[in-house]
């Protein structure tokens, strides 16, 4: 099979998931000022410490500009078009899935995760966010004996606004970029997880996002917590309706690792990344940053393979000693996507230690770019850093890029960067083919095998659930 | 089994193919033998269905069927096996994995189930210990980081696996120490039966001596100029191409 024709195969595959939930909805206008953030938190019924902290960030963000460093393009949003508040109308407290809106099951269905089929599975906790507000919890309770705290942000707010006010903005703060302070000013809803001293928790917490209805910009802010030597994995994925306007997301996450705490935040994104020729899709602007205290972990593993734009780099602060940061990626462009995307490792501890392993795809017209920064401060002794940035280049029409920052104040450090490029070869589907696999399993197989590394770190279902999306992404309609 | 019928064939407005006629019968095992750059590989890729390659003339079928428009997943799921002189590398992909997909798609396209897994594994540890291999084989990186060896023991493996009616053995012995030759020969003997068939395709009379032809063909400058028993290829190794050469530009 010529390049050419792969090539063409390849970018034919339309996005599958493209489907679009009637749920009825209470809507802000369009706009953003101090009266909108003023009716956010009043919607929401937040404490007054709350209101205020949205309206500082918001001033802090009217003073701000978009970033343009990084190495993608497209239209800037008119904030002052979006709306900024989405709620389903019908929100009410549910015991059992009878009660979850049938539009909403639905939904779960195509996508093959439906909530049903999530309770069956091996203890999987799931927070669904559907436009901006959460409609079901599951597991709580199981979770509340060990003194696990999983609910929306929202809810945190009301029930634990000590632990709130005491983290919320502390590993981003408002003013840290355009989008975190955007965010900070207007989140409508995001999770919260308290982990408790020594506690490990005993499944997978997972959340489902879900950009639900037009014209509305998606604003999730998730704060998790894992107090001393505790540890908890936790999984988020999320897939968006098919829209022909481009959507704004900008989510900030936030992960405290105390002293020994471990977390693992796992993440399997695949928003509308537009049509074929370039048009809608939805712009991904995300800040996820964690702090490492003593002898504490934090492992990112994500697989994107969505958006028309993607600007995210998940990053560590390694503020205690012996702290380990780590970041796994695969990010997939195909047609006209592009990724800017990678992480930051900023040793500030003695024997802090992190790891990245990036793996891009790019096929299509599409740009992907990796870009990282591993930042040694001059206290860090003995700080080691190993990054690995790989490309997977399909047809001749995309393009790769890799930017690594490497900011050295400590002789004793040691930054190890290694890079390949490569290209699914003519050769390698060929001798799929002669043993009797497609084209699309065959690009499928081989894709899966170059990402091995990182999806080896997603927990079992979730990987399974990757390795899908990665074919589907980049499978074309052989025939 | 297979009939191939006055093949032209080329590459890139080069003709290499010009006029193969070959008939393999089921329980046959046919050589192709013939000096560097006479055809031999580009025949092999064709039979498997490689694209590259246009075909300007001729007919090849299989089993009666005509396979010229089949692309190469189809003539695999039909029963053609090509082990290749350069296995492709695939990192990152198990031996398991790989074996795994190939035949349930096979299957699939059959219309069978998948293979039950505890039925794979037997079947996996039966054809490995018949080849002498390691177990720790099935969980290595496809051909990555294999040997010469161990790239064309792992191809006789999976033929083994996928168990075609029809092998194309393309230049299997080159990179074989004698021993592993042996092994891999043996193999290949134990899985001949009366309904499948095996195309050699060899520099050497050395793979001959151990999996004896019923058929020796002499492939030269895109054509089949002699062919004969397994004397044939006991005459080449002893006297070169080169009397073949000068008899066939006397045709």
């Amino acid at each position: 099979m010529s390049e050419e024709k792969l090539l063409q195969e390849v970018t034919g595959s339309e996005y599958k998931y493209g489907f679009y939930t009637d749920i009825e909805s209470d809507k802000a206008p369009p706009g953003l000022n101090e009266d909108i953030i003023r009716f956010i938190s009043a919607k929401k019924n937040e404490p007054e410490w709350m209101t205020e902290w949205r309206l500082d960030a918001f001033r802090k963000w009217e003073k701000m500009n978009e970033p343009n460093w990084a190495n993608i393009n497209y239209p800037k949003p008119d904030f002052q078009a979006i709306s900024y508040y989405a709620a389903p109308k019908k929100k009410k407290t549910l015991d059992s899935l009878d009660e979850v809106d049938p539009e909403l099951l639905k939904t779960f269905e195509k996508l093959g995760i439906s909530l049903d089929e999530q309770k069956r599975l091996s203890g999987v906790a799931m927070d669904v966010v559907v436009d901006s507000v959460s409609v079901k919890t599951t597991f709580t309770k199981k979770l509340a004996e060990l003194g696990i705290i999983f609910c929306s942000i929202s809810d945190a707010i009301q029930e634990h606004p000590e632990l709130v006010r005491k983290y919320l903005g502390t590993v981003v703060p408002k003013s840290d970029n355009f989008y975190a302070a955007l965010n900070s000013a207007v989140f409508t809803d995001g999770s919260f997880c308290y982990i408790p001293k020594g506690v490990r928790c005993p499944m997978e917490l997972s959340t489902y996002f879900r950009i639900n209805e037009a014209g509305t910009g998606q604003f999730e802010r998730t704060l998790l917590i894992a107090d001393e030597a505790s540890y908890v994995s936790y999984l988020e994925g999320c897939t968006a309706p098919m829209r022909d306007e481009n959507q704004l997301h900008a989510a900030v996450v936030e992960l405290i690792a105390l002293d020994d705490a471990e977390i693992k935040y796992s993440t399997v994104q695949n928003w509308y990344p537009g049509d074929v020729n370039g048009k809608g899709g939805v712009f991904n602007f995300v800040t996820k940053r964690g702090i490492c205290e003593r002898n504490a972990k934090i492992s990112w593993t994500q697989v994107e393979t969505g958006s028309a734009v993607t600007w995210k780099y998940p990053s560590c602060i390694l503020k205690g000693e012996n702290s380990v940061g780590e970041f796994y990626s695969v990010a997939v462009t195909n047609n006209y996507q592009q990724a800017d995307t990678g992480t930051k490792m900023i040793h500030l501890g003695k024997n802090t230690k992190s790891t990245i392993i990036s793996k891009g795809i790019c096929a299509g017209k599409s740009n992907g770019s990796y870009r990282g920064l591993v930042k040694i401060g001059p206290r860090a002794e003995h700080a080691r850093n190993f990054s690995q940035c790989d490309s997977l280049l399909m047809g001749s029409s995309c393009g790769s890029h890799t930017f690594p920052y490497i900011e050295t104040k400590n002789k004793t450090a040691k930054v190890e960067h290694e890079a390949t490029t490569s290209k699914i070869g003519e050769d390698q589907i060929f001798y799929c083919n002669q043993r009797g696999i497609g084209e699309e399993e065959a690009i499928a197989l081989i894709v899966n095998g170059y990402c091995k590394d990182v999806l080896n770190q997603l927990p079992m279902e979730f990987a399974v659930e990757a390795q899908k999306l990665l074919a589907i992404s980049l499978e074309g309609s052989v025939g | 089994m297979l009939k191939i019928n006055n093949l032209h064939a080329g590459i890139d407005g080069t003709e290499i193919l010009k006029g193969i006629n070959l008939e393999v019968k089921a329980g046959e095992v046919h050589a192709i033998m013939g000096p560097n750059g006479s055809g031999k590989s580009t025949l092999s890729a064709i039979i498997a269905g490689r694209e590259e390659y246009e075909v300007s003339q001729g007919r090849m079928d299989f089993e009666g069927e005509d396979i010229m428009d089949l692309a190469p997943e189809e003539r695999a799921h039909k029963g053609i096996f090509l082990s290749f002189q350069y296995p492709i590398e695939i990192p990152g992909v198990t031996v398991t994995n790989f074996l795994k997909t190939a035949i349930n798609e096979t299957r699939k396209a059959q219309g069978m189930d998948p293979m039950p897994a505890n039925e794979m594994l037997k079947k996996m540890r039966d054809k490995m210990s018949l080849l002498e291999m390691d177990k720790g084989f099935l969980s290595r990186s496809l051909n990555d980081g294999f040997s010469g060896g161990e790239k064309k023991r792992n191809e006789i493996f999976q033929m083994a696996m996928l168990e075609p009616k029809l092998a194309i053995l393309d230049e299997t012995d080159s990179g074989l120490d004698i021993d592993a030759l042996r092994v891999v020969a043996n193999g290949v003997n134990k899985l001949r039966n009366k309904d499948n068939a095996v195309i050699l395709i060899t520099h050497y009379q050395r793979l001959l001596d151990y999996i004896v032809p019923d058929v020796v063909h002499v492939l030269h400058k895109g054509k089949i100029v002699k062919s004969g028993d397994k004397n044939l290829a006991l005459k080449l190794e002893e006297k070169g191409y080169d009397w073949l050469k000068e008899e066939a530009s006397t045709l």
